[in-house]
């Protein structure tokens, strides 16, 4: 035989391509059968007129979307589920932005601050609801009882009312609210880490050039700090988005949808007609609506996510 | 215009001092050049002068006016960053027009001082370009362009030609100085580059931990050395030190030549010089070896010109002499120049 390369013993670590497809298997297969699977379950399910008592697949075409069109409730669901994830997401972009600036600067306890911004992130979203729960109560809201002590409630001719408390809960505009601060709580830890990266990534020269150039500290952020770190303002943006949009939690857990259907979203309307009301058809047409939205930002994402790349 | 005063500035970052009681005067219109090891102070100082860094004790003085605790934009200084600092997300035109936009310059003003300035370096074909779509070089041009469009004051360059290769370097320096000239802004220019420095500039400051060892033109510096660290540092191959007693004696490499009749008089000192090794670099010849008795023999490196073209052997004995008048004596203890009167 010649020298050449030896046609025997090229191991499958050097089969890069071979290689790279076997470790993409167990992806491939999670996505087909925990995602595809059921969202095709879904859509079938969706055209058919089962229930929880007679799950068999009779289709029946598009009248279960019909119908939930025509329910107000659906209606409802819909604009809330882009209420709160567009006002709660812009809230956390604000915040976020302002406590990384601050986190920032060199100060003493900072590990401290830092651990307790992320500390929401830590809990399980369940209990930290819980935890809100008590603080939305309608007789022994700690919001309230400082509301009162301040003098804005409960006094007559208080700004707020002569009324002992607010009933967060109870009142539709207030219940919007509290869910939203919720989601806000929730997700301010990651954006702010999320911004604390785009933060340090930024060279310091960048910043001192500009400085010598003449700029203020408003021109600084205007014109640096922002576009610099558009792209991971936006990720943190569209995945806060998706992580709202799709929570059931905290307005099922907060309100159960309440008061009369005010605070509902799709997620929960879902589960209440396809799983409580027994309506799998129904519910699952109903879920199948987050379907666009979701796929338009994850569309999104990648597009920003590419974008950073080339920069 | 203007004049720029270091009144006894120091800076501390925690332990380390690096800048240690500074005391510097800018004459007007000058190329001034610091130079320095790594880690001397060098940044730290031009950082100051710039307004990004407060001195923790002492005073900076531009024109008369106290600007110690001013922020960098009531400066009216230009400074070009060792990496350019170029913003990322602007174009050429936006980078350049930035620090006029900042002092609120109209619109059609700023198209024609930045076309102006782009144009002075050449780069007035990139204006649309983003700064990672530009070569080093073209980089480099961007950042003077950005630089001297705002016509300032004072001209702040911190090792500007260090990213750039050989060849691009030796031109990118001859512009650079062309330029200074035609404009006659008082420049302040970093470099660890004691070729670049003696280049470039009209007075060089030679700084070691965080210290001013010597102030003066570039014939200064080389000829009479203050002490023995700019006589070491200075020069390359540096200055020969030997031993003489509490006395070191320094002379330049090419002032260390073979002996002939012309050196067999008063005016020359002559020693044997056991050559060990030699480099031929085509121009000239480096003669490395050991001079003097066995017992402090001292080590000392000469230059020849490709003129002198007598054959030399390494591991041989030959003659050397140096003349009087190129000799220097330091001090042995504390280094520093003892010699006065300079020729
Ligand atoms: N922000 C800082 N914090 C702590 N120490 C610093 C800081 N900036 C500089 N130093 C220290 O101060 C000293 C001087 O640094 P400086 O950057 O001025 O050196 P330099 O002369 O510019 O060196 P080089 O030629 O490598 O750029 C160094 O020892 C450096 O470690
Ligand atoms: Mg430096």
């Amino acid at each position: 035989m010649n020298s050449g390369p030896r046609a025997t013993g090229t191991s499958i670590r050097d089969r890069a391509d071979l290689l790279a497809r076997i470790m993409i298997t167990p992806a491939v297969l999670y996505i087909a059968v925990m995602i595809g699977f059921p969202f095709i379950l879904a859509i079938l399910y969706s055209l058919s007129d089962a229930t929880t008592g007679d799950p068999t697949l009779h289709i029946i075409g598009l009248q279960n979307f019909r119908d939930i069109l025509a329910d107000p409730v659906f209606r409802t669901s819909l604009k809330n589920t882009f209420v709160f994830a567009l006002v709660s997401q812009t809230l956390v972009i604000v915040l976020s932005r302002i406590l990384a600036t601050a986190l920032m600067a060199d100060f003493r306890g900072k590990w401290l601050v830092r651990f307790l911004v992320m500390l929401p992130w830590t809990a399980p979203i369940s209990l930290g609801t819980i935890g809100w729960l008590w603080m939305f109560d309608s007789i022994f809201s700690p919001i309230d009882w400082i509301l009162r002590k301040i003098g804005l409630l409960g006094a007559p001719g208080a700004l707020l009312g002569p009324m002992q408390n607010l009933y967060w809960l109870g009142e539709p505009f207030l219940a919007m609210a509290s869910v939203v601060t919720v989601h806000v709580w929730r997700l301010l830890p990651l954006a702010t880490v999320i911004q604390l990266a785009g933060l340090s990534s930024i060279p310091r020269d960048l910043l001192e050039a500009a400085e010598v150039d003449g700029a203020t500290a408003l021109r600084k952020t205007l014109e640096i700090t922002i576009p610099l770190t558009m792209p991971i303002i936006s990720i943190a943006f569209l995945f806060g988005l998706i992580f709202t949009f799709t929570d059931m939690t905290v307005v099922y857990v907060l309100t159960r949808g309440g008061p009369i259907h005010m605070t509902q979203v799709l997620s929960t309307w879902t589960f209440f007609k396809g799983i409580e009301g027994g309506d799998l058809a129904q519910g699952a047409a109903v879920s199948l609506f987050m379907f666009p939205v979701l796929a338009g930002i994850a569309i999104l994402v990648l597009r920003v996510a590419r974008r950073t790349e080339v920069v | 215009m203007a004049r720029v005063e270091l009144e006894n500035i120091s800076k501390l970052f925690g332990a380390t001092t690096a800048v240690n009681e500074v005391n510097l005067q800018t004459i007007e219109g000058e190329f001034l050049v610091l130079l320095g090891p790594s880690g001397c102070g060098k940044t730290t100082l031009l950082r100051m002068i710039a307004g990004i860094e407060t001195p923790s004790s002492g005073d900076i003085v531009i024109d008369g006016e106290k600007v110690t605790h001013l922020p960098p934009r009531t400066r009216n200084i230009a400074m070009v960053f060792q990496s350019y600092a170029l913003y990322p997300h602007m174009t050429v035109f936006k980078n350049i027009a930035f620090p006029l936009r900042t002092r609120g310059v109209d619109r059609t003003a700023i198209r024609e001082k930045v076309e102006q300035a782009a144009g002075m370096f050449g780069i007035g074909s990139l204006l649309e370009r983003k700064p990672r779509e530009l070569s080093g070089g073209e980089r480099q041009r961007v950042a003077l362009a950005r630089a001297i469009v705002r016509e300032p004051s004072v001209f702040l360059l911190d090792e500007p030609l260090s990213n750039l290769d050989a060849i691009l370097r030796a031109s990118a320096r001859e512009e650079l100085r062309l330029f200074q000239r035609r404009l006659g802004v008082t420049t302040v220019y970093v470099t660890h580059d004691q070729v670049e420095a003696m280049g470039l500039g009209d007075r060089i400051v030679v700084m070691n931990k965080g210290r001013v060892h010597q102030v003066g033109t570039p014939p200064e510096i080389y000829q009479w050395p203050a002490d023995t660290f700019v006589a070491t540092f200075v020069g390359s191959p540096p200055m020969n030190l030997i031993e003489q007693g509490d006395v070191l004696a320094g002379f330049r490499p090419e002032t260390f030549l073979p002996a002939g009749p012309a050196t067999e008089n008063e005016g020359f000192v002559t020693y044997p010089f056991q050559v060990t090794w030699l480099e031929y670099l085509g121009a000239e010849r480096l003669v490395y070896g050991d001079i003097g008795e066995k017992c402090c023999a001292r080590h000392v490196v000469s230059r020849l010109p490709g003129n002198i073209s007598i054959p030399i052997e390494p591991g041989k004995t030959y003659p050397f002499a140096v003349a009087k008048k190129a000799i220097r004596h330091f001090d042995r203890a504390s280094g520093r120049l003892i010699d006065t009167g300079k020729t």
